[in-house]
């Protein structure tokens, strides 16, 4: 539905909550309109000879440019290698493309793209094309990334598989990424400064699909956070989704802020979180691997889908104390509380 | 955690059985609301104990003269509007500070952010959009302070500054209200302390509990009213401890004196109250922004049809306005209980809009 309300982009249009699914729904789709296209899905899969090969791009305009746990250049990689690995593949090449303003250090230049190369071959992907672009002082915020990247499909994932009973399994801590580079941005300093937990996850996904049968589907929960993620879920499984408050995984400080700043830990963002739906009988093992492994050692079973199905499916929550709340789609763009 | 949870349902219960009838309990502070929804205290509660969700979200409260107001100064393209986040949404006769391009917003977490966007644009009057109660008042008065003591001459502020206890005493002095008692905001109570509402219990008879935004405070708060209510009597109770004074943060209460004085000022949804908001005192009108620009709360204009008004009075649940969820949503919002993240009909539609039929 277009509507009148919003003559022009807002912020929240890019925030990843439901102004930006509307954005995409309104004026993208329609324009473009394919299958592939339509599914919308983190990485496409496109017919190359005989191959199916998976195909995904990605833009960063994160301020600050460096954060606690990771910067710009890490982040192009990770986020697009992650596109990738939750689709179901295996990352094999990257292309990076730089729009760079007048003016910019080249020191930070260095430590952007030295970062940048030290994340792709930390998980053996190359960078084999890429494009530089200058432009003038003011015309963008220092530097802008765009990464795209193919991988080999190892496992075929569909929301279509969902069924009723499955586990939902989150490899980590909620929303670490997001309330660190907040804290740094709001100048909100801790003892402990809270780490981003930008990561490539291909490394924990491909080992988890060699290993397990039974995995549906994965998504990585970035902007919109994991509350964006199970509501793309439920509505696309047509399945409503029950989660644990107790279960989910939450760093201390973490909350800390988001408490000061009256955020929801579901609604803010990861850079290194997956959220896999499988089969109940193939949740012990797939945990397993995920508490063995470095980026997964924090897993836990945090929901299951439920019976109830239709059009409208929602994500509730039981919550600490026994009650229960049911877990939206955030709008977009989260906006700290006055007092 | 459980058995705490279970001797307040105890008394919850009690309470519910010996007053024979429902039980309303207003949660003055917008915090308190959101603690309640996101943690799912209303389904445990049990049947005939409701919660009114009360005045105590600051950007709700705020009436739409005000909003206007900001919108006009954001309009005259000298000026760079500092606010706090919620406000960017609310909207006015012509949009909101979001959807004004036009306008040069800056969010702000703090007024010191404030003083340094004055710092950085000295060609431009950064105005200050000071909301808020007592929490945070203080912060405003400090910054007034910093700007008088270094001369600054391009920092300014619009005071929608409220006052907690003038609004609880209007609400009460209500015929019809239906309020047994109220859960008392934590924030605001450090500052004004537990003694603060001892007027409310002595001049109305209903119990004033303080608590903090823990689910089991919240929790704990409400029993404490309800062992209250079962024995008819009322008192100022915190269980805040630790937290709240009874003689509350004198120093930040001197700071508001110093800078600040009450006046009839206008509440959306319950009108002028009496020294219910705050302006700036005669000597420090130069950081005024109503008296540096010449401007006047403009009468305010209620959007048709929006309910928020008897949704802070406690007189409407957000589900009984017609616009809720169709009209009015989080994304195109028509009243300001919509637009905050701590206003009723934004926790309604975000955290209880559609529970499972069954438990």
């Amino acid at each position: 539905m277009v509507d009148n309300y919003h003559k022009r982009v807002l912020l929240a249009h890019g925030g990843g909550g439901r102004l930006m699914a509307n954005l995409i729904a309104d004026k993208i789709l329609p324009r473009f309109a394919n299958e592939t296209l339509q599914k919308l899905l983190d990485a496409a899969t496109v017919h190359v000879g005989d191959a199916n090969v998976l195909f995904t791009t990605d833009s960063f305009v994160i301020k600050p440019l460096f954060f606690h746990g990771g910067d710009i250049g890490k982040l192009a990689v990770c986020g697009t290698v992650n596109d990738l690995a939750v689709a179901g593949a295996r990352p094999v090449a990257l292309s990076l493309a730089l729009i760079i303003e007048e003016g910019f250090e080249m020191e930070l230049l260095d430590r952007i793209l030295d970062s940048a190369a030290h994340a792709a071959r930390a998980v053996g992907v190359a960078v084999v094309a890429g494009d530089t672009k200058v432009v003038e002082r003011g015309a963008a915020d220092g530097i802008f990334i765009t990464t795209a990247g193919i991988g080999e499909r190892i496992a075929d994932l569909s929301t279509d598989a969902i069924e009723a009973g499955d586990v939902i399994i989150i490899n980590g801590t909620i929303g670490d990424h997001g309330m660190a580079v907040m804290s740094q941005r709001k100048g909100i300093e801790f003892d402990t400064p809270i780490q981003s937990d930008c990561a490539a996850l291909s490394p924990l996904t491909c080992a988890v699909l060699e290993a397990v049968d039974g995995v549906r589907f994965m998504r990585d929960a970035t902007r919109g956070g994991v509350a964006a993620v199970l509501n793309e879920i439920a509505a696309a499984a047509r399945r409503d989704i029950e989660i644990t408050q107790t279960k989910l995984p939450v760093n201390a400080p973490v909350q800390a802020a988001a408490d000061t700043l009256g955020f929801d830990l579901l609604d803010i963002a990861n850079e290194g979180k997956v959220i896999m739906v499988l089969a109940q009988e193939s949740a012990d093992a797939a945990l397993k691997v995920c508490t063995n492994h470095e980026l997964g050692r924090d897993a836990a079973i945090i929901g299951r889908m439920l019976e109830s199905a239709g059009p409208d499916a929602i994500v509730e929550m039981v919550t600490a104390i026994g009650g229960r709340r049911v877990v939206q789609m955030p709008y977009g763009r989260e906006l700290p509380r006055i007092c | 955690m459980l058995n705490r949870i279970m001797k307040a349902q105890r008394l919850m219960d009690a309470a519910c059985l010996r007053l024979g009838r429902s039980i309303n309990v207003m949660e003055v502070c917008g915090t308190h609301t959101v603690s309640i929804f996101r943690n799912g205290i209303r389904p445990t509660l049990p049947q005939g104990l409701n919660l009114l969700s009360g005045p105590g979200c600051p950007v709700c409260v705020t009436d739409q003269g005000f909003i206007d107001l900001v919108l006009e100064l954001a309009a005259r393209g000298d000026c760079i509007i500092a606010t706090y986040g919620d406000m960017v949404r609310v909207p006015g006769k012509s949009g909101s500070l979001e959807t004004n391009h036009k306008a040069d917003v800056r969010v702000v977490l703090s007024t010191d952010d404030a003083l340094r966007l004055a710092d950085l644009h000295p060609d431009k009057t950064v105005v200050f959009i000071a909301v808020g109660f007592e929490t945070t008042t203080p912060a405003t008065a400090v910054a007034v302070a910093d700007a008088a003591r270094r001369r600054l001459k391009n920092f300014c502020v619009l005071s929608g500054h409220k006052l907690v206890i003038p609004a609880m005493q209007t609400l009460l002095a209500e015929k019809n209200n239906q309020i047994d008692a109220f859960l008392c905001p934590g924030h605001v109570s450090v500052i004004i302390g537990s003694n603060a509402y001892l007027p409310i219990v002595e001049q109305f008879g209903r119990p004033c509990v303080v608590a903090g935004f823990e689910p089991m405070q919240v929790i704990e708060g409400i029993a404490e009213i309800c062992r209250q209510l079962a024995q008819g009597t009322a008192e100022v109770v915190s269980i805040y401890e630790g937290v709240v004074r009874p003689e509350g943060n004198i120093k930040a209460r001197q700071l508001m004196d110093k800078f600040f004085e009450p006046y009839d000022g206008c509440w959306r949804g319950l009108g002028k109250i009496s020294g219910g908001t705050l302006r700036l005192k005669n000597q420090y009108a130069r950081f005024d922004a109503m008296q540096r620009f010449g401007i006047e709360e403009i009468p305010a204009e209620e959007p048709r049809g929006c309910r928020c008004g008897e949704v802070l009075c406690g007189l409407a649940s957000p589900v009984d306005c017609s616009m809720f969820e169709s009209k009015c949503t989080p994304d195109t919002p028509v009243g300001p209980c919509m637009v905050s993240s701590e206003g009723a009909c934004a926790a309604w539609y975000k955290y209880g809009r559609r529970r499972r039929r069954n438990g």
